[in-house]
């Protein structure tokens, strides 16, 4: 009771509430909640045009919703404070499901990325999508700021040991994506500029490494055919310039919800997974694009808000690492599908037809609502 | 922890505070970007991007037209078009295509042959095609992969129209055959009219009525799919099937003459003297035209190509053979139109022929010589020594200019493509072939058909219905009905030669079979239903060195003499002209006798056909 005072008076002394809201009772950002409901919502109308009108798609995606929004809610009961205790074994758990998917792991068209559990198949990168942000983020949180040279090569090796197990699956869209969200927290870190700069100069090497070593030939056909996509316009090239014309015919308003030819008649493949955007771009224009960008960007400014406003290191690293690797979903996906990056596979956030990467979205915006609902933490901690 | 002492939060706070601040400018740059390229497609390229995706929905088709049928004389078909059912199989549809042609395999054969081919057609073609792995397939196998169509993924029976000729090889010269369209005629042909068409004619009527055969194809514009699957026909153009083609062709009059060769080798003309219609053209041996339709594998081709009986080659308008002694009619004419002979010129004949100044022998055939000789007695005897005797007088030059009126030496035009000139030489043909000057010796052999002189058994039938419409020129032709688009060249003048004249040589053909000394009273004149004018010939393959007796027996097969006879009859009102040539053997009068005597013993006796005409009730015959 006394302790409870004690947090009244200290969240009084920093004005962010003046009383104990709803929202930290159950530690829900209602804002946050609300865009995402808005988002799924034109997610679901978006996927049962380009589903081709199946209820079941919709259905199934709007229970996977659910769920996700249920994960979400309980996620955000736990503190930051143990996220950041339980990183390390977090993380040690996630690396041995990685090197048992590569071991004994599930095939299933030319990728090893599954585990087959009496119940239940899944696939660990999905896990540590979670994870690395909460393990850097607890690692630099520690050290003092900015980063050292060897804090900055142990958050290296931490992030780079799951990226190369998820690169080798083979699964190029979430590697990049793991690697970007623990590099993320690096970045916000404060890492030195001069450093930054170095590593742009390193990667050049790497990329070459990466190219020649580790890339399977169907992704450096991807790369090559983005580069080049009418070299092979029935193969490869197909789906870049097929999206192309699908999302350039929908012009300044569409040719109106269901009435895309492009999808419809089956020109777009994967036009409901990773895909999707041509279809919204197709059916309702450069309008209907700026719309969905705007509930993103809506999105995005309340995960910086959340940033800006919490109230510890861990907080908020976390908080720009996940809002951080959220744009990135968007960019990527929106950038690959109207051709001005190479095809990766990343669905667009709450659109794309897929439970997995939904929960996992879900479970990330419910540590942000964690960071933001529970402001006790840091002064607990003293 | 010893870190966590020394950190000064505030400052930490505010780095990463910059930072999150510096991402958020950097994020709006990149949201900046999207919307820009999201603006260019949408905007700028919004014509370019819709004009695209237009032609994707929509895709024009090709209807391709049915192919004109072919039919005989009476009606009957000689070339039509079978629906045949292929199994064909979408390869992106397929998943594993060994496992799935190893289960085809199990309900229906698949030779190695056809899985060769199959990989093929594979390599050039788009994943979403079905491409065929088996032709023809009957109503069994048809029923057995729709019962298993379910573990066949991607497997589709697709109907296709493909020629057919149901006569086999008694037709497959004349009418000829269609195949695939190959790399040289791709280039050739208007890819217009052929887009739907895989097939062109290559030999024959097949290939010479090509534009009217093939018709023009219709198109129809249809909404698709990306997989190239119809979803709807917006719009339709028929296609205007090929027209039909009635040929003057006999079938039952070929299959008398086929049968009359009995097996060997050689070419019979049989032609209408009235119309020029060809009421048979055989050349044996033959081949089965339907080999050639969905494509010929190398093997058969080779065997057929190969054989050293050239069933391939149409002898009947592209052999060109020495036309020997079945020109000594039309020589004679010469002479007599020239004022060289008359009636009662004679020479005495001891068995061979020597010119001025020389030492060499012209012999006759029969080398003890026929005594007294005058033109009827030299055509139906046949004898050399007298025409020998002329050439001098006649000379080359009024020779060539007088047979050349009958055609020899240059093509007929009839409606075939493959055709032959054969050759009536000239000085000047001479000079410019050999560059040498005309040797009076050379006028000698030519006037007895041999040396230079080659002509095709069209020609052969050619002169013989010339000389049997006693001078009036008609042009040799297969197809009854004249087809606008295709002009057939003609270049035939009537003869102007006396009633006299030609009474006489016709009168001495008339002999040749008639006259008990004739070439050909033994083998066909005695018991005559109808008057013939014929006369034989005999073409020699090696020429016999000089003093050597002849014998058959002695040469190989192929180095024996060809058997020729020409004929017309009835001589009072000719209705068939023929030609016959028979190589490497005698007896070219029995074949034609044979084919004449089945084609005028109905029509000049009507009570055979119940009083109906021949033609009504060999037509009555085909509909039963």
């Amino acid at each position: 009771m006394a302790e409870q005072d004690f947090v009244r008076q200290l969240n009084d002394d920093h004005g962010f509430t003046q009383t104990r809201g709803w929202s930290e009772t159950f530690h829900i950002d209602f804002l946050l909640v609300g865009l995402l409901m808005i988002l799924c919502c034109a997610g679901l109308l978006i996927l049962y045009s380009a589903s081709g009108k199946d209820m079941g798609v919709v259905i199934r995606q709007s229970l996977y919703m659910l769920v996700g929004f249920v994960g979400m809610g309980v996620i955000a009961q736990l503190s930051p404070r143990m996220l950041m205790r339980f990183s390390p074994w977090m993380y040690a758990g996630g690396v041995v499901l990685l090197l048992a998917v590569l071991f004994m792991g599930i095939q299933s068209k030319g990728a090893q990325r599954w585990i087959q559990l009496p119940f239940i198949r899944f696939q660990p990168s999905e896990i540590i999508k979670l994870i690395m942000p909460i393990v850097v983020a607890a690692y630099l949180a520690n050290r003092p700021l900015p980063p050292s040279f060897r804090d900055i090569a142990v958050t290296l090796t931490i992030i780079g040991v799951p990226v190369i197990l998820i690169a080798k699956q083979p699964d190029l869209g979430t590697s990049l994506l793991i690697g970007s969200s623990g590099a993320f927290v690096l970045l916000l870190a404060g890492l030195r500029k001069r450093l930054i700069f170095s590593a742009i100069m390193l990667a050049i090497p790497a990329v070459f490494v990466f190219w020649q070593f580790l890339m399977r030939d169907y992704q450096k056909q991807r790369v090559l055919t983005f580069l080049n996509p009418e070299s092979d316009p029935w193969g490869a090239g197909w789906n870049i310039i097929q999206s192309k014309i699908a999302i350039g015919s929908g012009g300044l308003y569409g040719k109106g919800w269901l009435q895309g030819t492009q999808s419809h008649l089956d020109f777009l493949p994967e036009s409901h997974t990773d895909f999707i955007i041509a279809v919204l771009a197709e059916e309702m224009g450069l309008v209907g694009c700026l719309m969905l960008l705007a509930i993103y960007a809506l999105i995005i400014g309340r995960g910086f808000f959340i940033t800006l406003k919490a109230q510890t290191l861990f907080g908020r690293l976390l908080a720009g690492s996940i809002t951080l690797t959220f744009f990135v979903y968007i960019f990527v996906n929106i950038g690959m599908v109207s051709g001005l990056l190479p095809v990766v596979g990343v669905p667009l956030p709450f659109v794309s037809r897929g439970g997995t990467s939904l929960v996992t979205l879900m479970a990330g915006f419910g540590m942000l609502m964690s960071v933001h609902t529970h402001k006790t933490f840091h002064h607990r901690m003293r | 922890m010893p870190a966590n002492t020394l950190k000064d939060h505030k400052a930490e706070q505010r780095i990463v505070g910059t930072r999150v601040w510096l991402s958020l400018f950097f994020m709006v740059v990149l949201v900046f970007v999207l919307i820009a390229r999201l603006f260019y497609l949408q905007v700028l390229r919004y014509d370019e991007m819709s004009t695209q995706s237009e032609e994707n929905r929509v895709l024009l088709q090709t209807i391709p037209p049915v192919r004109g049928l072919i039919y005989d004389t009476h009606g009957k078909l000689l070339a039509m078009n079978r629906s045949s059912r292929s199994l064909t199989i979408v390869r992106e549809r397929a998943g594993d295509l060994d496992q799935l042609i190893e289960n085809i395999s199990t309900l229906v054969p698949v030779t190695d042959n056809e899985r060769r081919r199959f990989d093929q057609r594979l390599r050039r073609r788009r994943p979403y095609e079905p491409i065929p792995l088996k032709f023809n397939l009957n109503d069994e196998q048809i029923a057995t992969i729709a019962v298993n169509q379910f573990r066949l993924p991607g497997v589709e029976i697709d109907a296709d129209l493909v020629r057919y000729y149901p006569e086999g090889c008694i037709f497959s010269h004349s009418v000829g055959y269609v195949g695939r369209i190959n790399d040289r005629e791709l280039r050739t042909l208007d890819p217009a009219l052929y887009s739907g068409t895989h097939v062109t004619g290559k030999i024959g009527l097949e290939k010479y009525y090509e534009s009217i055969l093939l018709g023009k194809p219709g198109y129809q514009e249809v909404e698709t799919n990306a997989r190239g699957r119809v979803l709807r026909v917006l719009n339709q153009v028929p296609s205007e099937p090929g027209k039909d083609l009635e040929l003057y062709l006999d079938t039952e009059l070929q299959k008398v003459a086929i049968e009359a060769l009995d097996g060997r080798r050689g070419a019979i003309v049989a032609m209408d003297p009235k119309t020029g219609g060809v009421l048979a053209m055989v050349s044996n041996p033959s081949f089965d035209p339907n080999l050639f339709v969905t494509g010929i594998d190398y093997e058969t081709f080779n065997g057929l190509n190969k054989n050293i009986e050239r069933p391939l080659y149409n002898r009947a308008t592209l052999g060109e053979y020495p036309p020997a002694s079945t020109i000594k009619p039309v020589v004679g004419l010469a002479l007599l139109a020239n004022g060289i002979v008359d009636k009662n010129t004679r020479i005495y004949d001891q068995g061979w022929f020597q010119l001025p100044g020389s030492e060499h022998r012209f012999r006759n055939w029969k080398r003890r010589g026929d005594g007294w000789v005058n033109l009827p007695k030299a055509i139906f005897r046949s004898n050399d020594t007298f025409f020998y005797n002329q050439a001098g007088k006649l000379g080359i030059d009024r020779m060539h200019d007088f047979l050349s009126q009958f055609g020899l030496g240059r093509r007929t035009g009839i409606d075939i493509g493959e055709e032959r000139p054969g050759l009536l030489p000239s000085r000047e043909w001479k000079r410019g072939v050999y560059g040498q000057p005309w040797y009076p010796g050379e006028t000698v052999i030519a006037i007895i058909g041999q040396g230079y002189n080659l002509a095709t058994p069209l020609q052969l039938a050619e002169f013989t219905t010339i000389l049997a419409n006693r001078g009036k020129h008609v042009q040799p032709r297969l197809v009854k009905e004249d087809m606008p688009d295709i002009q057939s060249p003609d270049w035939g003048h009537d003869v102007d030669v006396s009633d006299e004249d030609w009474d006489l040589i016709i009168d001495s053909m008339e002999d040749v079979i008639k006259n008990p000394r004739g070439t050909a009273h033994w083998r066909i004149g005695r018991d005559l239903k109808y008057r013939i004018a014929g006369k034989t010939g005999t073409a020699q393959v090696v020429s016999i060195p000089q003093g050597e007796e002849y014998d058959a027996e002695q040469l190989k097969e192929f180095e024996r003499d060809h058997s020729l006879f020409v004929a017309f009859a009835p001589i009072e009102d000719p209705q068939i002209a023929i030609s016959v040539i028979v190589e490497n053997d005698k007896g070219a009068a029995n074949v034609a006798k044979t084919i004449m005597d089945h084609y005028l013993l109905p029509r000049l006796n009507p009570s055979l056909t119940n009083g109906l005409s021949v033609d009504e009730a060999l037509k009555a015959k085909v509909r039963n």
